[in-house]
């Protein structure tokens, strides 16, 4: 055999006769390609060594790559078929490293058009991968040739190499397309789904072409499975996209059905896939196509009922109720060997099944969770996440689950999701939370996570001192303190203290705790525990609100940065907090929004969306105001942005101009920008302003128009506002118009036709200054605290009936987004069934006043609402009052 | 659920991968530069790989993102990967084609050193099954057609008794040792 001298070599490597090969060797031997006469065994052996290293991650430097790359240019003399053709491989797998390698292209053009048909093929596919786009003009003709070639394995590799080639040379592919079409109509499958796939890559950037072709194909009847499957997507692709004419949809959507009677399975998982991933499916149109995926979930092939749950899993998301007739063949499943399988089987029935059968689904799972992949176990995690939503009454069964699930080996991710499910439940299920918090307790015993950590030891800093045996879970947190690094330490040195806040009883005990951390090896922990120590020491409770259970409100990069400006200008007044913007409290997340981004169970792996940076849009409005040459010295004045609150729109947005407003709240001015938009491709708008007819009271300091406005870009128009002294006349309407010259301009350039133009205004809908736009949302930890705090201050208290609202949650979910201020102690989620609810709210109004609202709501013909006010500004504790009436 | 729907594109093959008993690589090919550029992920997310489906044969797997179909032979394994979204039975059909054509090649006797003597021409048809991500061909006559069996190779009719006697024996033995 080829390789017997290398006997000894393999008695070492066990086997593998290119276990001990080394590069510099090989390339030693090499040289032997140079020699006058060719030795084709010895030759290809060396080249499959040379092969082999590189496939197993060998680097060549390019002088090493090159030197060979020459030397295999000698080994064209060579007859031998084998070598030839690994000859033809080599030069593929080095024409990215060598230098000079367009040096073959007239040897292989030459065996291109040659009459070895082996030899074809692959020169072909090696041409093109050295050739460049000036070069490929050369062998066009040739390409075009060999692309019609009766040979299958020519025309194939004619086809899929211009597909590559597409991606550098696109226009002059694109020329071949009546070739692909004529190889589009060879007897050859895989010529066929080639061809197919070269002519809808020239053409997909024409719709109108695209679904030329596609409807003559359907009609046609394709041979290749594969060429269906890609016409199959191709037509999906059309129905996703919107604006197609209605008469197409149906013969595509039929055309997609058709698919499910196909004759190979291929094909009809192919089109069972895309009926589900529809967008636009309705159940009805869906039921055959689970009814196919329900025939595979009883084949014997593991890929076919692997793809069969995968896909009626995300059948069940959206529609679950199509997905119970096929409960039967998927409680088959759930005891399946290969366990992708069964997770995914179980999962599905999770999300369709009735709460009567969760315990035994769970008791199956729990048999082998510890055997499947962490991508597998997060997608159990989320489908146990959901049931607790679905049926709140299971907790303690689920929660039990995912206590042992917390106790596995896994990743951090994993974990994670765990814990965020655990939290959800906490907050979600009052009932469930003392379980809960024990379970996270034991977790944090045996976490190597920190991050993890330090998170539930925030939460049962939060949670832990309003439950009814606070006590307990000291010893979890000081055990903390005692065993782990730095950051952890911290943050229980932080949980600690909130129970010294909150439980008087456990005051003492907390304190001396917190003595023994101020011998603590780190300096943060040490910091913390003396800071906390003495405030405690001071008993005094105001203290304990605003310094230990109320988190900075301030957002932290404005904090970075106003600390910054200071050191920098030394001076002797003491830094003012309340110089730094406050920090925006993320608009509430509904209980469905968080689905929205990554599809649970689909088993994506992408990574998680960036996370937000900490600009707020405040200091975003701050930085592009301060460009702008105008506003730049008005800013000092103005001082801080206390608040930038969402854009509205003026106009709808088919208008010919759209105009949005923003408005940017200053403690005593407002600033109204209003961004333009002009959709007329034969104007130019010059001097663009909107004129305001100001609610009484208010004042306009200054405006500042858009000097030009071309089409198709949007420019902001400012206008300062000083807000009124009275603060009750402070919200208000204010009609606005936008006003402009108009010049008539060529589209095509965008040049005026002329110097003249007229003046013009044109109607949009007014602004309103509202009380949302003046206070900031701020969240307090402690709100009963807060409130009896404030008791001294002004209160206000007024008894009001909403009729229009139908449910109390609607009507809390509208007051909040009403005043702008934040729901505490979760109070903006309504128990369901009950008749009256209580809500708590706090922000501060511009200017730095405080604002407490409490807001009892009742049920009964309409809602009806007590709101009491308590604010340090009696005209703000009026103004909230009355902006409800 | 966006972005499940399939982009219509040739390019359906992520990685081909043939490992020995141990894990390591005897032959692998990746075709997406985005995903393990280097050869250094691409070992580690073998080994990963490797031990998640050397005992089990469950013939597929989702990894790091990627649905894997594989078979098992002796002391081979092979590998077929493809996007998670990717439709498994045109990963399947890749597979067995890879199977099927090494398979005959080895003349039935898949096992590690039968590959590593004829490595050269396995390079080849793995070459021949997948150009740079699109399934070339999917039928192993064809492949094997292609790839120019070696010219010593006798056709059957032609060998003489003890060479028949020779692979019948080897083919004898493989399958008791299944």
């Amino acid at each position: 055999m080829a390789f017997k001298r290398d006997k000894k070599e393999e008695e070492d490597g066990g086997g593998n006769p290119f276990e001990n090969i080394e590069k510099t060797s090989v390339l030693q031997e090499a040289r032997a390609f140079n020699d006058t006469s060719v030795n084709p065994r010895k030759c290809t052996h060396i080249l499959t060594k040379v092969l082999y290293l590189l496939n197993q991650g060998e680097i060549l430097g390019t002088t090493e790559a090159t030197e060979v790359f020459f030397a295999m240019t000698k080994l064209f003399q060579s007859k031998d078929v084998v070598l030839r053709r690994m000859v033809y491989l080599g030069i593929r797998e080095l024409s990215s490293i060598a230098e000079d390698v367009i040096i073959v292209t007239s040897s292989l053009t030459k065996d291109m058009t040659g009459n070895e048909a082996l030899y074809r093929a692959a020169a072909i596919r090696a041409l093109c991968s050295i050739t460049d786009v000036t070069m490929l003009q050369a062998i066009e003709r040739y390409m075009k040739q060999a692309i019609v070639d009766k040979n299958p394995a020519v025309s194939s590799a004619a086809l899929v190499s211009s597909l590559h080639l597409a991606k550098t040379a696109g226009e002059l592919v694109k020329r071949w397309v009546n070739e692909a079409q004529e190889a589009f109509s060879s007897d050859n499958v895989m010529v066929q789904y080639h061809a197919l796939g070269l002519m809808y890559h020239i053409r997909k950037t024409d719709r109108l072409a695209v679904i030329k072709l596609v409807s003559r194909l359907t009609k046609q009847g394709l041979k290749s499975p594969f060429a269906v499957c890609l016409l199959i997507r191709i037509a999906c692709r059309l129905l996703e996209d919107d604006d197609s004419a209605p008469g197409t949809d149906s013969t595509l959507l039929s055309f997609i059905e058709s698919c499910l009677r196909h004759k190979t399975e291929l094909v009809i998982y192919e089109a069972a896939h895309a009926m589900v991933n529809l967008r636009r499916t309705t159940a009805r149109e869906l039921a055959p196509a689970v009814s196919v995926l329900q025939l595979f979930c009883s084949t014997s092939k593991p890929p076919l009922r692997f793809a069969a749950v995968r896909t009626l899993n995300q059948v069940a998301m959206s529609h679950p109720s199509a997905v119970t007739a096929c409960n039967l063949d998927l409680e088959n499943l759930i005891t399946d060997s290969n366990r992708s399988i069964a997770t995914l089987a179980i999962t599905t029935l999770l999300k369709t099944g009735a709460e009567s059968s969760v315990d035994r689904l769970m008791k199956q799972i729990a048999s082998f969770v510890s055997e499947i992949s962490d991508e597998f176990k997060i997608v159990v995690v989320q489908a146990i996440r959901a049931l607790c939503t679905k049926f709140p009454r299971k907790h303690s069964v689920l929660m039990n689950f995912l206590s042992a699930m917390l106790r596995d080996e896994g990743g951090l991710d994993y974990k994670a999701s765990i814990a965020d499910t655990i939290i959800t439940i906490i907050e979600s299920n009052p009932e469930a939370k003392e379980t809960g918090l024990a379970h996270l307790c034991e977790f944090i015993e045996d976490c190597e996570h920190t991050s993890l950590a330090v998170r539930i030891l925030h939460l049962l800093g939060r949670e832990g001192p309003k439950t009814k045996q606070p006590s307990r879970y000291i010893r979890f947190i000081y055990n903390r303190v005692i065993l782990e690094n730095a950051a952890v330490r911290g943050a229980a040195v932080a949980a600690m203290a909130q129970f010294g806040a909150q439980c008087p009883d456990l005051l003492e005990n907390v304190q001396v705790l917190l003595a023994r951390c101020q011998m603590d090896s780190d300096d943060e922990v040490r910091d913390r525990a003396t800071y906390y120590y003495t405030i405690l020491a001071l008993s005094k409770r105001n203290l304990y609100n605003s310094y230990i259970t109320e988190s900075l409100q301030v957002s932290i990069p404005a904090l970075e940065k106003s600390l910054h400006q200071y050191t920098l200008n030394a001076s002797d007044t003491p830094f003012d907090m309340k110089s730094v913007p406050l920090a925006a409290v993320e608009p509430l997340v509904l209980e469905n929004a968080p689905q929205k981004g990554a599809p649970e169970g689909t088993l994506l792996s992408t990574p998680a969306a960036p996370q937000r940076l900490g600009v707020s849009k405040e200091e975003s409005a701050l930085e592009l105001l301060s460009n702008i040459p105008e506003f730049a010295p008005l800013l000092p004045q103005l001082g801080p942005i206390f608040r930038t609150s969402e854009p509205v729109e003026l106009t709808e947005s088919e208008t010919e101009y759209v105009v949005r407003c923003i408005k940017h709240c200053f403690a005593r001015h407002l600033l109204l920008q209003f961004d333009c938009l002009n959709t007329l491709s034969d104007q130019l708008l010059e001097n663009v302003r909107v004129s305001l007819e100001p609610a009484e009271g208010y004042r306009i300091l200054r405006e500042l128009p858009i000097p030009k406005l071309p089409y198709n870009e949007t420019c902001s128009a400012f206008c300062l506002l000083e807000f009124p002294e009275e603060l009750t006349a402070s919200t208000g309407t204010f009609g606005a118009t936008l006003a402009y010259m108009v010049k008539d301009c060529d589209p095509a350039t965008g040049l005026p036709d002329s110097d003249d133009g007229y003046d013009d205004t044109y109607m949009v809908e007014d602004v309103e200054v509202n009380l949302a736009d003046q206070v900031q949302r701020v969240w307090k930890g402690n709100w009963a605290a807060a409130w009896e705090e404030a008791a001294n201050l002004c209160e206000l208290e007024d008894t009001y009936a909403l009729t229009s609202m139908r449910s109390l949650q609607e009507a809390s979910t509208n007051i909040v987004q009403f005043l702008g201020l934040q729901p505490a102690d979760r109070s903006e989620r309504v128990q369901e069934g009950k008749s009256s609810h209580t809500l708590y709210l706090a922000g501060v109004f511009r200017g730095g006043h405080d604002v407490l609202v409490r807001a009892k709501l009742a049920l009964a013909d309409g809602v009806t609402m007590q709101l009491t006010v308590r604010a340090s500004n009696p005209d703000v504790a009026e103004l909230v009052t009355s902006a409800v009436g | 659920m966006e972005g499940s729907l399939l982009e219509p594109t040739l390019y359906v093959v992520k990685g081909m991968a043939i490992l020995d008993n141990d894990g390591h690589r005897v032959l692998a090919k990746y075709y997406d530069k985005n995903i393990f550029p280097t050869a250094k992920e691409q070992k580690a997310f073998e080994k990963n790989l490797f031990n998640k489906t050397h005992r089990a044969s469950a013939e597929i797997i989702m990894l790091d993102g990627l649905t894997c179909v594989y078979r098992s032979n002796v002391d081979l394994f092979f590998y077929v990967m493809g996007s998670s979204h990717e439709n498994e039975l045109i990963l399947m059909t890749a597979l067995n084609c890879l199977f099927d054509s090494v398979s005959a090649i080895l003349r039935k006797n898949v096992e590690k050193r039968a590959l590593f003597e004829n490595l050269d021409i396995v390079m080849l048809a793995m070459d021949e099954i997948c150009d740079g991500g699109i399934i070339m061909e999917a039928d192993f006559n064809a492949v094997v057609q292609r790839v120019a069996l070696r010219t010593d190779d006798i056709p059957l009719g032609e060998q003489t008794v003890a060479q028949v006697l020779q692979s019948a024996k080897e083919q004898l033995k493989w399958s008791l040792l299944k």
